[in-house]
């Protein structure tokens, strides 16, 4: 079992025919994620990956002909919210916008659209969503994780990978691994991803990967003293980083004293989260 | 981006928001020209992207042209927190009667914009906000509505202006909004606004910051960028499409994604070293990128030693290893490197590295406890 993508996720690209949309495309493709549709304006009719998938001007087009349930975003920033905006109004009821450096106030407006017509958006900047064994939606590589029962939520993507490959070498498996963002507004929070994989029978464990800036992680750590029966082990990074700099995430910054990685893990340890002190600890204290 | 008191005064003029009559100058032979065009009383207010202007002695007023042409000489003189004094604006002095505070910014947690109102003006916000913080009133704006008229009387009732300013008011609050949202602002803010002796509201100091991502829709605001605000390696960076952040420690990082390189940053001082940078070099860098990456970080005079952790994904190990090459061939450093490459290509990364006496690691604990270990053998 997992959340959000598995075997019967039917895939859609948005700008397949780009050169990241392409380059992924085949690999999720060879992952075994069934891929039925493209999306590149002015480029319907044209066939990809070796011809066995088509390409449609629109997403509405591409749902009405292939039953697309899952979009996955590769549209450059600049058209990234008119893309995340196009899906919704098409339907498509889970959208992973990978793209990096979607203005704030765009983010703002599509979330305030979204939420309106009950679509679950991931990311922006993520790498997006790995049932291991079942479905890769997004840049994570598919080799570095293995199906099993531990639920992972990240704030981060290279460091997402870390833990997935720290875990791999103990033997340990993913339920599911969800990338959602590095961005200050994004698509889904923490407590949203915690929920789904409480409710998720396939998932026993839960590690979540947070970092500084805001206070997702903060509420995050309520909803689980509040709400959560499997045990979560969390990792914060920043530690270090210095305030009213960015680090390198559009999110991830210490602003007039708030989003301190220090205030996060205490949060997470009061809620009974045990924290690791750096990532290849996970494991251990997942037991 | 920062923009200076001028510039965001200038936006604001265009949205319909009043501001005092006043040019910037970069001399001080034009400042006297400013004020001689203004005539009367003056305040000579240096443009340097820092806060504690006043405190610092880099506001001042004139009472003539030659004052303002001698108070001018001596702000350009200055340098407030380390920076510059390069331009001083000159405006007419106001006759202030009361300060209020109004911004609108970015609220990351409530994911729409806010406005913010005070009647304690021109002092930070945030000290109102720690001190007294039932002296700020707050409106959540619809992103996809905008401010109405109703949020902005609410605001004026709640920081219990006069009636009569309340028509004004409004008019600049709907006028700070537009500002805000057609430059992708993350802050846009008036502090003080203030009451003059006749009544007239007027935007005496503005603040702006924008959106990085925002830019490409504004590239005439993107050219008012000021070089000062970023450290030159900094600046070096960027335009390289690197993240690189200077800090204080001896250990250069170079790393693949932002939260690795922070993970990284806080595993070496977990392991008793000190971090000398962030720097993340995105997915997929190649050599060229890798190798300008390299000689910022050994262009840090402090930098002992440099842990490399790179997880191979789109970004392949081999192009790293090229990189680094590169670097090194370019480069007369020899610090020691600590490098850990996993993921794609890791063989042939490693094969390339193996004549480049390299410290090579497996595990992120073991790169890092070796670094830490090369620092303290260096400065030995």
């Amino acid at each position: 079992m997992s959340i959000l993508v598995d075997k019967n996720t039917r895939l859609l690209i948005q700008n397949i025919t780009g050169r990241e949309g392409m380059f992924h495309a085949a690999r999720l493709m060879e992952y075994g994620t069934k891929i039925v549709a493209g999306v590149t304006p002015a480029k319907g009719g044209e066939w990809v990956l070796g011809g066995k998938v088509p390409v449609f001007d629109a997403v509405q087009g591409a749902v009405e002909a292939t039953g697309a349930n899952c979009s996955l975003s590769f549209v450059p920033a600049m058209f990234a919210a008119d893309a995340m905006l196009e899906a919704a109004d098409a339907g498509v009821p889970l959208i992973v916008c990978i793209s990096e450096g979607v203005p704030v106030q765009d983010m703002m407006q599509v979330r305030k659209y979204l939420d309106q017509k009950k679509v679950r958006l991931i990311g922006p900047n993520c790498p997006g969503v790995l049932t291991p064994g079942g479905s890769n939606v997004g840049i994570i590589p598919g080799h570095i994780a293995i199906p099993g029962d531990i639920g992972v939520v990240s704030r981060s993507g290279t460091l997402t990978y870390e833990v997935l490959h720290a875990l791999k070498q103990r033997g340990l498996g993913a339920s599911t691994c969800v990338g959602i963002g590095g961005d200050p507004i994004n698509g889904t929070s923490f407590i949203d991803v915690l929920a789904l994989f409480e409710d998720d029978p396939g998932t026993e464990r839960v590690v979540l990967i947070g970092e500084i800036g805001g206070n997702d992680e903060e509420k995050a750590a309520e909803f689980i003293s509040e709400h959560m029966t499997k045990p979560v082990v969390a990792f914060i990074a920043g530690q270090t980083a210095p305030p009213g700099k960015r680090m390198g995430h559009a999110g991830a910054i210490v602003e007039g004293g708030s989003g301190l990685a220090a205030d996060k893990i205490a949060a997470l340890q009061a809620a009974a989260v045990k924290v690791a002190r750096h990532p290849e600890e996970i494991p251990e204290l997942l037991g | 981006m920062k923009l200076h008191e001028y510039q965001s005064k200038q936006l604001f003029a265009q949205h319909g928001v009043p501001i005092p009559r006043g040019r910037v100058a970069a001399t001080a032979s034009e400042a006297k020209t400013i004020a001689q065009e203004l005539g009367g009383r003056v305040v000579i207010k240096s443009q340097v992207l820092v806060g504690g202007r006043g405190k610092a002695g880099g506001i001042r007023l004139a009472d003539s042209p030659e004052e303002a042409q001698d108070v001018a000489t001596l702000i350009l003189g200055m340098q407030i927190k380390g920076l510059p004094v390069r331009k001083v604006l000159v405006d007419e002095a106001a006759d202030i009667k009361t300060e209020i505070y109004l911004g609108v910014t970015n609220d990351r947690s409530a994911r729409c914009p806010v406005m913010i109102a005070s009647a304690e003006g021109g002092v930070e916000i945030e000290q109102v906000a720690k001190a007294t913080p039932e002296k700020i009133i707050k409106a959540h704006i619809d992103p996809l509505l905008g401010l109405r008229d109703y949020q902005a009387r609410h605001l004026a009732a709640g920081i219990e202006l006069r009636r009569e300013l309340w028509r004004d008011f409004t008019a600049i609050a709907r006028g700070l909004f537009r500002v805000y949202q057609r430059t992708d602002a993350s802050l846009a803010e008036i502090n003080p606004l203030v009451i003059t002796g006749e009544g007239r509201l007027i935007a005496l100091d503005g603040k702006m910051v924008l959106d990085d991502n925002g830019l490409f829709r504004h590239p005439d605001l993107a050219e008012m960028r000021d070089m000062d605000e970023e450290a030159p390696a900094e600046r070096e960076a960027r335009k390289y499409g690197l993240s690189y952040v200077k800090l204080d420690g001896n250990i250069g990082c170079m790393v693949n994604g932002a939260g690795l390189a922070m993970a990284t940053m806080d595993i070496i001082k977990l392991f008793g070293g000190e971090p000398a940078n962030f720097l993340d070099i995105g997915g997929g860098a190649g050599a060229e990128k890798v190798a300008a990456a390299l000689q910022i970080i050994l262009g840090d005079s402090n930098v002992k030693a440099v842990m490399f952790n790179i997880f191979g994904g789109i970004t392949r190990c081999d192009e790293v290893a090229r990189g680094i090459l590169a670097a090194l061939s370019e480069n007369a450093s020899r610090v020691p490197m600590v490098i850990r490459l996993v993921g794609t290509n890791e063989a042939e990364g490693q094969k390339l590295l193996a004549e480049a006496e390299m410290i090579t690691a497996t595990s992120l604990a073991d790169a890092a406890k070796k670094t830490v270990a090369a620092v303290k053998e260096a400065l030995r």
